[in-house]
């Protein structure tokens, strides 16, 4: 899987305006943070900031060493693709007449979502899966017709060693 | 762990000057305001010397240069709003300084945050970026506490500012909300899990350098602004002298490294002299002590010493390799990783296994003797140069004067033509270039080390942005001298457009008899005299230095043509030096 993006994961003090903090340093250099997952750790001390960035690889290096610096900021790593997984969730709901809910509900259960909510209109879809695989199937009910759509950004964790 | 000490009841706002008393603060820098008023109170009653400014700007920079003078953290309280925004400026300030600072703000009740209230603003949201860290305090409770980190964090690993901001209701006696138990706090009650800075170098990786310093042909010593913060001169003097390294002293390291000692060549940069702009510049090893490859320094960053190895001591990992790549990089306290050099370099047999660097520091005294710095004297009739009015001032003074400069041309000549010789006697704005620097910073100074003789160097624009705090100085009994270099043009502007935009002076002009200094000065509770010709420069440094009573500026009217030099045009390599026009055909034989 050729990664564009470089994933960062940082444990950081949950305390408000910590997210500022960390977003500030990426803002002021004028990169833009391609996707955020944030949520308190088994710790509730401490939060789990998981972001991911398009940069060159020098300038995010400092970029880290920055954030590094903040107080607030316990521990930061930057995740090696090769070295981690990744997941992210995305609720999505799908127009679903009668005509074609039959053939919407089998590539529901080829790709192993879940159904949430349905209506005779719509359905409304849960998914979970490695990033890329997320747009593959956004592209697959794209002509069925989506409503609406929310990703969750991806969190990940570093590979188990053999 | 509070419920076993010896708790006092009291209110926030007791308890923050309390907090400050216990952190050993002796001097407060401020202006008082609606939400920052229950604060002001116990003031009254406090051993802490409040010094009231004539606009918080003024409070900011006092707080720096208090720093710079003294090492101990300065501190400013201002209300919120306008009170904060007006600070904004010298906490950048003593950010990119690494200056030790507090700064206390107050903020509308807790309740009123969000909701536009009079004289309200995001005092942490605009101070983020500009502030090593800054808190925004909710409970009256977390004073104590909150202080203490606040100053752990403002002088502990790189130093810096440090903003606390708290709402009124918190301080307040006639809101419940602000009843409290004081505790004198310790380390112990640091809640501070992502901060603690490694002062320590790595052994192996100091072994490295100290190979790399015996092993060096040409080595040059760059020390910049860390060592006077990590208190670490003596220590480097003791490595330049065991192994007979020449040193050069960055802006803002300026008395670092003694300017009269055989070895030092004073200031590189973009109007350092040529023989430590050309050292560093063909040097085989530059051995970065505190310094980080400011662009002023290394000029057009490709072209900056192409053949230099890097040794970079710092105590902030984010600069190791941040500029420039490294050869060896060690996180470290300064004073302590030279130390460790200097044992190391010791172990590796001292002095005796050096190489022999006879030919580099014969290369490195013909420059000093085809190029020290110089100027033309003025002709009978003509204005001041500004170099001679600094070079009297260096020579009417004791050695260990505290200078203060603003910033531009005179801050220029001011670091150039006086000899320091001791640490902690210059103090500048270096990263931020902020005009206006030199009068409260001077002051600052001057409450720090009263019994120091303090001249603030400034300029006629700098002057015209701060100088209401010469009411302060009057008023507080801070009998600093100002010596003001009046040109009347804004002169590294005018230097710029002269030598850039062909001569097409744009808003530079700042009038020639408007305002009178001396009548302003004056007014403001000062001594005043105005010089014009050579001969009065030194009675009148001499008659200023008499008056002890209030402070004394000295108007010295000086030449609008005269351009600092040397200089590294911007985005040009350091092998471009320009010199001085008088110096320029010896330039042909070194090229």
């Amino acid at each position: 899987m050729a990664e564009k993006f470089h994933t960062i994961v940082t444990t950081v003090e949950n305390k408000p305006g910590v997210l500022a903090r960390v977003a500030g340093l990426f803002s002021r250099r004028g990169f833009n943070i391609e996707s955020l997952a944030v949520a308190p750790t088994d710790d509730e001390r401490f939060s789990r900031i998981t972001f991911t960035v398009d940069v060159e690889t020098a300038p995010l290096e400092q970029v880290v060493k920055q954030l590094n610096k903040l107080i607030n900021v316990v521990d930061i790593t930057e995740l090696d693709p090769d070295e981690a997984v990744s997941r992210e969730l995305m609720l999505i709901t799908v127009s679903a007449d009668s005509a074609h809910r039959k053939e919407l509900m089998e590539l529901v259960d080829d790709w192993r979502a879940y159904v949430l909510n349905e209506n005779s209109e719509q359905i409304m879809l849960s998914f979970s899966a490695r990033p890329d695989r997320l747009a593959e199937f956004e592209e697959k009910l794209r002509p069925f017709g989506i409503a609406e759509i929310q990703r969750t950004g991806r969190v990940a964790l570093k590979s188990l060693a053999d | 762990m509070s419920e076993q000490r010896d708790n006092q009841q009291m209110s926030g706002g007791e308890a923050l000057v309390k907090s400050l008393e216990h952190e050993g603060v002796e001097s407060i820098f401020g202006y008082p305001g609606g939400a920052i008023l229950p604060v002001y109170d116990p003031i009254i009653d406090s051993s802490i010397r409040h010094i009231l400014v004539r606009h918080e700007q003024g409070a900011g920079h006092m707080a720096e240069g208090y720093a710079h003078a003294t090492g101990e953290p300065g501190v400013a309280m201002v209300t919120s709003g306008p009170g904060a925004t007006n600070i904004v400026t010298p906490l950048a300030d003593a950010m990119l300084d690494s200056v030790p600072m507090v700064c206390i703000t107050g903020q509308v009740p807790v309740p009123a945050i969000g909701t536009d209230a009079f004289q309200e603003c995001d005092t942490t949201g605009i101070t983020m970026a500009v502030t090593k860290h800054n808190f925004l305090v909710t409970e009256a409770q977390d004073i104590p506490r909150v202080i203490h980190e606040a100053f752990h964090i403002a002088t502990t690993g790189r130093p810096g500012p440090v903003l606390v901001d708290i709402p009124k209701d918190i301080v307040d006696p006639t809101n419940p909300r602000s009843d409290m138990n004081w505790y004198a706090a310790t380390d112990a009650d640091m809640e501070l899990p992502g901060y603690s800075p490694q002062m320590e170098g790595d052994r192996e990786l100091i072994r490295q350098a100290a190979e790399l310093i015996r092993d060096a042909e040409r080595p040059v010593l760059y020390v910049g602004g860390g060592i006077l913060k990590a208190r670490a001169a003596e220590a480097l003097r003791e490595l330049a002298e065991m192994v007979q390294i020449p040193v050069v002293t960055t802006l803002m390291a300026r008395g670092a490294f003694p300017d009269s000692h055989e070895l030092c060549l004073g200031m590189p940069g973009m109007h350092g002299n040529y023989t430590a702009v050309t050292a560093m510049q063909e040097s085989d090893l530059l051995i970065s002590l505190g310094a980080r490859f400011d662009d002023r320094v290394t000029g057009k960053l490709d072209g900056f010493a192409p053949t230099a190895k890097i040794i970079h001591v710092d105590i902030d990992p984010a600069e190791l390799g941040k500029v420039r790549q490294f050869n060896v990089g060690i996180q470290g306290d300064c004073r302590l990783v030279i130390e460790g050099i200097n044992h190391a370099m010791r172990e590796l047999g001292g002095a005796d296994a050096q190489v022999d660097r006879s030919a580099w520091r014969s290369t490195v005294s013909g420059w000093q003797e085809n190029f020290p710095l110089t100027y033309e004297q003025s002709a009978p009739g003509d204005k001041l140069k500004p170099q001679y009015v600094i070079e009297e001032l260096r020579d009417g003074n004791p050695a260990d004067t505290i200078v203060a400069s603003g910033v531009g041309q005179h801050q220029m000549y001011a670091s150039q033509w006086w000899q320091f010789d001791h640490p902690y006697t210059w103090i500048n704005s270096g990263g931020l270039g902020t005009m206006g620097f030199s009068i409260p910073a001077a002051i600052g100074a001057k409450a720090g080390r009263p019994d120091s003789r303090v001249w603030a160097v400034d300029g006629d624009g700098c002057f015209q942005m701060t100088a209401q705090e010469l009411v302060t100085a009057s008023v507080e009994n801070i009998p600093i001298k100002v010596a003001l270099l009046n040109n009347s043009y804004l002169g590294m502007v005018r230097q710029w457009q002269e030598m850039f935009y062909e001569e097409r002076y744009s808003e530079v002009y700042l009038q020639e008899r408007v305002p009178d200094y001396v009548k302003w000065a004056e007014s403001m509770g000062c001594a005043a005299i105005r010089v014009e010709a050579p001969e009065e420069v030194a009675p009148a440094i001499e008659k200023a230095n008499e008056i002890n009573d209030r402070p004394v500026v000295v108007e010295f009217v000086t030449d609008a043509g005269e351009n600092v030099f040397p200089m590294v045009p911007a985005g040009k390599s350091n092998s471009d030096v320009v010199v001085d026009p008088t110096q320029a055909h010896l330039l042909e034989g070194e090229s």
